[in-house]
């Protein structure tokens, strides 16, 4: 592929996560959305419509581009393959943004389809750091590193979440993905302030922010245990949450994840404007991180 | 910042993690836990529900036409049976199920549906076309302008999207009556399959044994004259005009190849 695309970063505005049966409706008027999400497993094939699609939406928009099959955490060495399919994709597309995941999806060769916990330890930390480090070397580009969903803990882990990832952004200079919906799951399930988690948290490392919907389930113990399903609109306690978040962070390119029960785009679009709002609705001073920052 | 660990603290490998994921019989790993540290249980279920169920979507969404043929809940048993056995070896899921035709062909219950095994393969086929490299076809005026003599002396490239199948079931009947509403009932018989991409939605299209003999001829390198004499090796009335008029409508031809 010759094409190359210019230039571009996310702008601080809502984005969504694309999905093909939108694609005529994206092209003909996005608003309120400016920029858009891939996942770039499924732009790995050799031709064809979705590379099409993708070439028609970078014409335009700012592009995301989304990992999910990477296995960062994984025991095992990153995948060759997997890493030259990446590189090949950034080359070509030239995204505004390439994040993956604090997960692991690989074992022994064999993927699994979702995105798996790890324990914070040093040893968790010294192979995560490898891995990315390996991985923007290969991809000649910072990424951003995502907050994951938890619904358990291990018992060996030594470092808190937000410190684990403030460490692995200043060892690897890679950015943040702060993933709010993600931060709410966890701190529900794991009984955590989820304001307590973002005060904690290296917001000034923090390129994107991500949105989606969970379902709610209960724990053995009848307490409740909430799933990360990316299926139905943002929660109002997480909405809440954003605008403590940006209060903090200031303005952030933030994306609405909605990846299964696909809706209709004026829904999609629905929440990309509460997105919107909330950004637009921002105190103008600046953000409180920042303030806090300057030396009394 | 890091704190210290007790000494007895029950460490968890991805090798245990993974096993206890794909079994639900093997019990939670112990160092998995709740917050309040006590055994993870139910938690742990999260995980290996996300792996089957998105799996087993992804099989729905691979094999659309071999779930009609089972239905949904016998599809969701043998995806999850599936799934164990052969779990992705990349995660392109876009290419997963290569194993499935063979794995329905190996499950003795499903021998009154002997067909099912092709109609996997077509699905795969027709994918694997939805996701190949664009290639320009040719203007079929460059093959008008040769000569007969130079016509059979030329070989053709073809497109990456072009795939053929052979069935001794009527696949691609059967593929039609499930996915286009008012198609024809399927009758027996076999029936060879021809895939082309002319844009971008794969195209299967039923050929005759001697076609397909010419159309594989072409896709090994032979001339259209060599391909020719092989076809009328097994049909002696074989005329090349409605497949190659196929192959250019379908956009399957990408080159011409002197082969004098």
């Amino acid at each position: 592929m010759l094409q190359s695309f210019p230039n571009r970063s996310l702008p601080n505005a809502p984005g969504v996560g694309y999905k093909p049966q939108h694609f005529a409706e994206i092209m003909e008027q996005a608003e309120p959305v400016q920029w858009l999400e891939i996942h770039a497993e499924n732009y790995m094939g050799a031709g064809g419509r979705p590379l099409a699609q993708l070439r028609h939406l970078a014409e335009k928009f700012a592009i995301s581009v989304h990992g999910v099959g990477l296995s960062i955490g994984g025991e095992a060495p990153l995948d060759p393959e997997h890493l030259s399919r990446l590189k090949h994709l950034v080359s070509w597309l030239n995204p505004a943004s390439f994040s993956e995941h604090l997960a692991w999806s690989t074992h022994d060769g064999q993927f699994y389809n979702d995105l798996l916990p790890l324990p914070y330890t040093d040893e968790t930390l010294t192979r995560v750091c490898t891995h990315i480090d390996q991985l923007q070397e290969v991809i000649d580009r910072p990424m951003l590193l995502e907050n994951p969903s938890s619904y358990l803990a291990f018992a060996e882990s030594t470092w808190s979440e937000p410190d684990f990832l403030a460490e692995i952004s200043r060892r690897t200079d890679c950015g943040l993905l702060l993933d709010v919906n993600n931060v709410f799951v966890s701190a529900t399930n794991l009984a955590f302030s989820p304001q307590g988690y973002i005060d904690a948290f290296a917001l000034d490392r923090v390129g994107e922010i991500h949105l989606g919907g969970h379902d709610e389930d209960t724990d053995d113990q009848g307490r409740p245990l909430l799933i990360d399903s990316h299926g139905r609109e943002v929660v109002d306690p997480v909405w809440a949450l954003l605008d403590y978040t940006l209060e903090r962070a200031g303005p952030k390119p933030v994306l609405i994840e909605w990846d299964n029960d696909v809706p209709d785009w004026s829904t999609l679009a629905a929440e990309a404007e509460r997105a919107a709002f909330a950004l637009a609705n921002l105190p103008a001073q600046a953000p409180l991180a920042a303030a806090q920052q300057v030396p009394a | 910042m890091s704190k210290q660990l007790k000494s007895h603290t029950p460490l968890v490998d991805q090798a245990q993690f993974i096993t206890a994921l794909m079994s639900a019989e093997t019990p939670v790993p112990e160092g998995l836990v709740d917050q309040d540290c006590l055994a993870a249980g139910r938690r742990f279920s999260v995980y290996r529900n996300n792996v089957a169920v998105s799996l087993t979507e992804a099989m729905h969404s691979a094999f659309p036409v071999v779930a009609k043929l089972l239905g949904n809940k016998n599809m969701d048993g043998l995806s999850g049976l599936f799934l164990r056995a052969h779990p992705p070896s990349s995660p392109l899921m876009m290419f997963y199920g290569a194993e499935f035709p063979a794995f329905l062909e190996g499950m003795p219950q499903l021998d009154h549906l002997g067909y099912l095994g092709d109609i996997a393969r077509l699905e795969l086929a027709l994918r694997h076309a939805y996701h190949a490299a664009d290639a320009s076809a040719i203007d079929p005026l460059k093959l008008a302008e040769l000569s007969e003599e130079a016509l059979l002396q030329t070989g053709l490239t073809l497109s990456p999207a072009l795939h053929l199948l052979r069935s001794p079931w009527p696949i691609q009947s059967i593929w039609r009556f499930n996915t286009i509403e008012g198609a024809d009932k399927p009758q027996a018989g076999a029936e060879a399959v021809l895939i082309t991409r002319p844009e971008f939605d794969p195209i299967p299209q039923v050929v005759s044994s001697a076609e397909a003999t010419w159309i594989e001829a072409l896709m090994q390198g032979a001339s259209i004259g060599q391909a020719l004499d092989q076809a009328r090796s097994t049909d002696t009335k074989f005329d090349l005009s409605s497949p190659l008029t196929l192959l250019l409508q379908g956009g399957a031809i990408t080159g011409l190849v002197n082969k004098g």
